[in-house]
């Protein structure tokens, strides 16, 4: 993980940010389809979906293999997956931290009194490594 | 060791939100006291290697708060408004000093399951995809081995 990463999932969210491609996203999970297809529900121009399509290209979410015309478009899952992978980190750290917050209640007696944690020793400035 | 369940984690696909759901062996009062004393907060909130200092601090509907982070001699600051401060419920902003101008919207609610258990859900909102995209990428670097090794040494010294 580094820059790379980073610039490929913020292009990722901004991609997903608009409504309309969000529902392409949707609709392409369920398989292949082409521009046309696609276009079929909105009321823009086929001009307008391309656009779109265009926007979600970069970003690595779908893509058009070479091929006969009318080229399908597909949904490219590997980038959603790490978009997952990002996620799951971040519950990781949410975890790490409500498993110190365990830690500590288990010292805190259930009436609310006002000193129930200070018998914890204080070990914040034991670093490691 | 508790046997409490494991974090559980969404990201909207609509909205830039994350919501997040952890259960403690704890009573909502003891939830709601390590979220609003200064000394309990500093303690868990990490992340796993920093030491946090308060720096200001008044847990009170439209009160505000500000806490300095230190990972590997790097200060981050981090600060805040009490929205609402209640026995159930907090919601309150909080900015990234690095990111002066994002602001996240978060609620917490503390939920009663009897029997000395609660449940803590949470809501964060970022102003923008971009916005929750640098959240979630933030502290990748901060070592998660050193979070366990913390982790396990307040486990050792707590009463567990």
């Amino acid at each position: 993980m580094g820059a790379m990463a980073t610039d490929t999932l913020s292009r990722v969210f901004a991609a997903l940010a608009d409504p309309t491609r969000r529902d392409i996203v949707a609709r392409l999970a369920e398989g292949d389809a082409t521009v046309g297809q696609l276009a079929g529900p909105y009321s823009m121009t086929l001009q307008a979906v391309y656009k779109h399509l265009r926007v979600l290209e970069d970003a690595g979410l779908v893509s058009r293999p070479p091929g006969p015309q009318p080229r399908p478009v597909r949904l490219e899952t590997e980038v959603l997956t790490q978009m997952e992978i990002w996620i799951e980190r971040y519950r990781q750290r949410a975890e790490q931290r409500y498993r110190r917050l365990d830690a500590l209640l288990a010292t805190m007696s259930p009436i609310d009194d006002k000193d129930g944690a200070d018998d914890v020793n204080d070990r914040r400035d034991d670093h490691r490594g | 060791m508790s046997t409490t369940a494991e974090t559980t984690i969404e990201a909207d696909p609509k909205l830039p939100i994350i919501r997040m759901t952890r259960e403690f062996a704890a009573t909502p009062g003891q939830l709601f006291r390590a979220h609003t004393d200064p000394a309990l907060f500093a303690r868990w909130v990490g992340p796993g290697a920093a030491s946090t200092r308060i720096d200001h601090w008044d847990a009170r509907t439209g009160g505000s708060w500000r806490y300095i982070a230190t990972v590997g001699g790097t200060e981050h600051a981090f600060r805040g408004c009490f929205h609402e401060v209640r026995p159930d419920r907090i919601v309150q902003t909080f900015t990234y000093e690095g990111e002066p101008d994002g602001v996240a919207l978060e609620t917490l609610w503390f939920e009663d399951l009897g029997g000395g258990r609660s449940r803590l859900r949470s809501q964060s909102l970022a102003d923008s995809f971009e916005g929750r995209d640098a959240w979630l990428a933030s502290g990748m670097e901060s070592g998660v081995n050193e979070g366990y090794a913390k982790l396990q040494r307040m486990v050792d010294d707590g009463a567990v």
